[in-house]
């Protein structure tokens, strides 16, 4: 079982990620520069967060167009798993991996700060191991995290439960003031209809220690490496 | 030849950036201004090899598939 952390230039969470699956979950994990045009065998790719392409024309556009992505596509349509975090969601989305875009914070202000979700679906390889409804802590960092879609595509994510996390109160209670960046139904959080690609603003990363303040976001690359070691045995 | 492309928000789509200039411009006194949005302008120049008809084409897939996000954004394409 390896995991992949792609790095693209302005890409500035790599290191976090890498350090969570090597020295937290301490499975094998590898960086794949962007301007490769494979993932070297990886089984899960994880898409980073920072700035790539320095957000040029749209966070997330330019980057849909490197060489890796391609590689990064074939893997999600075989099945892969594809993690997204932050940046890595939204070029998940440019590239239409998954649905919809994060547009410019309702506030137009870039928000740091930890924040509260709900996990709403388990069903997915990325979040098996939390409780349905479970509260979790997890920093968010960005300016263009205000996920949007058409109400068709968000009638299809409620319907599939593909919404995996939702912005929340510390009672759990989705209310406007809990909601950091106007996203559309609180929604953090988005999986594929196969589950195998997901994509997040929050940093799990980030939250993967207690040191940090919370230890939350750890359990996401549990729940990841206990998937693969299913499926790589089966 | 050149192409100008003007890349808008759906007018579905909320425009919070729009919304704070029209604040900023009133705030200096205008008066009169019902709505502001904001936008992107791309100016390609183009090869004179390409004929009218290839450059429309061209220009068109680079908007729809590049410069505008069809989610949330429509475009404009002018060729002179």
């Amino acid at each position: 079982m390896r995991f992949g952390v792609v790095v693209f230039p302005g890409s500035n969470c790599d290191h976090d990620a890498y350090h969570v699956i090597s020295k937290v979950i301490g499975q094998p994990v590898d960086f794949i520069w962007h301007r490769r045009s494979t993932i070297n065998g990886a089984d899960a790719v994880i898409l980073p967060g920072g700035f790539s392409y320095g957000d040029y024309l749209r966070a997330g556009a330019i980057a849909h167009f490197s060489p890796v992505m391609q590689a990064v596509k074939q893997h999600a349509e075989r099945g892969g798993l594809v993690l997204g975090i932050c940046n890595g969601f939204q070029i998940l989305c440019e590239s239409g991996l998954l649905p919809g875009v994060l547009m410019r914070n309702r506030d137009l202000r870039f928000i740091c700060r930890m924040v509260t979700l709900r996990v709403e679906s388990t069903d997915s390889p990325f979040a098996h191991l939390y409780r349905p409804g479970q509260i979790v802590r997890m920093p968010i960092a960005h300016a263009e995290g205000n996920y949007f879609c058409d109400p068709p595509t968000l009638e299809e994510l409620r319907r599939e439960r593909r919404i995996i996390l939702r912005y929340c109160d510390a009672g759990g209670q989705t209310i406007a003031e809990a909601n950091p960046n106007g996203a559309l139904d609180h929604i953090a959080g988005i999986c594929s209809r196969e589950r195998n690609v997901l994509g997040l603003m929050p940093h799990p990363e980030r939250a993967a220690e207690e040191v940090l303040g919370s230890a939350d976001g750890r359990t996401l690359f549990q729940s990841m490496a206990v998937a693969l070691a299913g499926m790589v045995r089966d | 030849m050149k192409a100008r492309i003007h890349v808008t928000l759906k007018p579905s789509v909320l425009d919070p950036q729009g919304q704070t200039i029209q604040r900023a411009v009133e705030t200096l006194g205008f008066q009169g201004i019902e709505d502001l949005r904001q936008g992107k302008y791309f100016e390609l120049t183009l090869a004179d090899t390409l004929s009218a008809e290839q450059a429309q084409v061209m220009v068109r897939e680079i908007a729809a598939s590049v410069l505008a996000n069809p989610v949330i954004e429509e475009f404009n394409v002018e060729l002179e």
